[in-house]
């Protein structure tokens, strides 16, 4: 059961050899079996929600609705009405939202069911999930190690299968390292294509909603139902709306790959070297035309990145003062008081430190020299991909130089940065990007980026799925879980 | 040119945190060590080039002038530690 796809769940649903509850069950069970291993949940329900099981049941009546009944995760940055949001933090560690975020509705409305909150680095800072509030998360491959960040606790749930689904958020990496790092498939589609409403924002012109789950195919559903225009989003594009539908087409024929020589090159772990090379090859023999590319400037890319960020950062991050809501400290003589003590008992370390660096890179005398210059080099990023996607319909990458790293390995947090050297390009840009299993490494996955043209999840989509038609990658799951 | 223990202060005040001797000294290590990792900029001829601010480059759209939505002053009021039936409380600010 746990390896089924989205469709199969679905089929068996409809033809009745299977009820929501046994379904969900499974996953409940698994969830509160893996958890005190993994701590990849922070809020797992007793049960179904009644409400949501009689969304599913009417939803199952329609037959365009596959997600009817299909368990699945939130990341703990989305709001849920009535369920805990702490956002990996002490900050927000009692915060109960009033209304769900357009993500979590829109889901709803397909009938899928809530199983837990995901757990996840503090407010999505951190690239190997050591930065939550609420415990550090275990790699399902291999406990001793980190299954990445921000969005560990998604990509470790999907991993051990205590969900088929998991909603995530990607900022510079954040949906496809973790993915990457736990074997399975996630994708961040492009900037404005899912609404950030009531997403508890980190850097608002980088964050976005996505998804990881087993398949490419099973991303691609639950994409469409995520997706679309909303107006309590100001950056939701109008044209957001978007359906997946598997291709008719059985190879990559007439598919343009553009491969970054330089970066497979430049990797120093021979096991992810080999690894992408031999995807690659993957690809050129289901037909698809592999050519050589450039981006000349994106080596720039996590410089610019770690002033940009930082900046929306500490600008959105400053909402969090004790008085409205969140963490409010006892130690309150006067409204300064109020403010400082709530902001430091409340934010971990990474995030005062991001808040520290955004604060310095918008003061007087380093706007000019930091923040609009990392805004200048954006577009320089920006403009080499237009270039290549002259050239090639889709991008092949790297998603991290390294499979999963071991907890406490990279204390300094700038080694850590540079983890995301690949992921954080096509961010800055705003495109949409996919990561998938390609390969196994000493018993740790490997992952291959792809990279699409703003909008065009559809060929990320499809290149992956055809990849998936032809190796197993995607269904390798730890030993432990099975 | 590194960032000296006294911008660490400063910093710290502008953002309103506050920081243990410790802290501000692994802060002050950490920021530097970032600042010569966002040098790496320094090699980037920019000139002429617009700054790229959002990755849509749209602009802010404004929906029409109408009530769109109910009150939800009892809902939002509810998630302070410290508010009564219309306010949140704070230390008093003014004598």
């Amino acid at each position: 059961m746990i390896q089924l796809s989205i469709r199969e769940m679905a089929q068996l649903l409809r033809d009745k050899q299977l009820s929501i509850p046994e379904l969900c069950s499974i996953y409940f069970d698994r969830a509160r079996a893996f958890n005190q291993q993994t701590n990849a949940l922070l809020k797992i329900n007793c049960d179904i929600d009644p409400a949501e099981l009689l969304q599913a049941e009417e939803a199952l009546l329609d037959e365009s609705k596959l997600l009817a009944g299909i368990p699945l995760v939130h990341k703990d940055l989305f709001c849920t009405q009535g369920m805990v949001t702490t956002c990996g933090s002490r900050m927000l560690e009692n915060f109960v939202p009033p209304y769900d975020a357009t993500v979590v509705s829109n889901l709803k409305d397909q009938g899928m069911i809530t199983v837990a909150k995901a757990n996840m680095d503090e407010f999505a800072m951190g690239s190997s999930n050591e930065h939550s509030a609420f415990g550090s998360v275990q790699n399902p491959w291999d406990l001793t190690r980190v299954p990445g960040g921000s969005s560990g606790g998604s990509a470790a749930a999907v991993a051990a299968r205590m969900v088929p689904v998991a909603t995530a958020t990607d900022t510079g990496g954040s949906i496809r390292q973790p993915t990457a790092l736990c074997g399975v498939t996630g994708i961040k589609p492009s900037y404005g294509r899912v609404s950030r409403y009531g997403m508890v924002a980190f850097a608002s012109s980088l964050d976005q909603g996505g998804v990881m789950a087993r398949t490419a195919d099973d991303c691609g559903i639950v994409l469409s139902a995520m997706c679309g225009h909303d107006h309590k989003d100001s950056t939701s594009h109008p044209d957001a709306a978007w359906q997946w539908n598997l291709p008719t087409l059985k190879n990559l024929k007439g598919i343009k790959v553009g491969v970054v020589i330089d970066w497979i090159d430049g990797l120093n772990d021979e096991g992810v070297k080999q690894s992408t090379i031999k995807a690659i090859d993957t690809l050129r023999q289901q037909g698809a035309e592999i050519i050589d590319v450039a981006l000349p400037h994106a080596h720039l890319a996590v410089s610019a990145y770690y002033v940009i960020a930082p900046a929306e950062c500490s600008s959105n991050l400053s909402r969090f003062d004790g008085v409205r809501y969140g963490h409010r400290s006892i130690d309150t003589a006067d409204l300064e008081t109020l403010y400082v003590n709530s902001r430091s008992e409340g934010f971990g370390e990474e995030v005062k430190r991001r808040i520290m660096v955004g604060t310095w890179a918008l003061s007087s005398g380093y706007y000019d020299a930091y923040y609009l210059k990392a805004q200048k080099i954006r577009r320089l990023i920006a403009e080499d991909f237009n270039k290549v996607f002259e050239q090639v319909d889709v991008l092949a990458a790297p998603v991290s130089p390294e499979v999963a790293f071991k907890q406490e390995e990279k204390a300094d947090g700038v080694s850590m940065y540079q983890a995301d050297v690949f992921t954080i390009p096509a961010s800055l840009a705003g495109l949409p990007c996919l990561s998938m299993p390609i390969q196994s490494v000493h018993g740790l996955p490997v992952g291959l980026q792809l990279i699409g043209r703003y909008f065009d999840e559809r060929s990320i989509l499809n290149v992956a799925h055809q990849f998936q038609q032809v190796t197993e990658w995607h269904k390798a799951m730890p030993e432990a879980y099975k | 040119m590194s960032i000296n223990r006294k911008e660490i202060e400063e910093l710290a005040d502008l953002a309103k945190l506050k920081l243990s001797k410790t802290q501000a000294s692994e802060v002050g290590v950490a920021m530097n060590d970032i600042k010569q990792m966002i040098d790496l900029m320094n090699e980037a001829d920019v000139t002429g080039i617009e700054p790229m601010f959002h990755p849509m480059d749209a602009v802010q759209r404004l929906r029409s002038d109408q009530v769109t939505d109910q009150s939800h002053q009892r809902a939002l009021l509810s998630l302070s530690a410290h508010a009564d039936n219309e306010h949140y409380l704070v230390p008093k600010v003014i004598e």
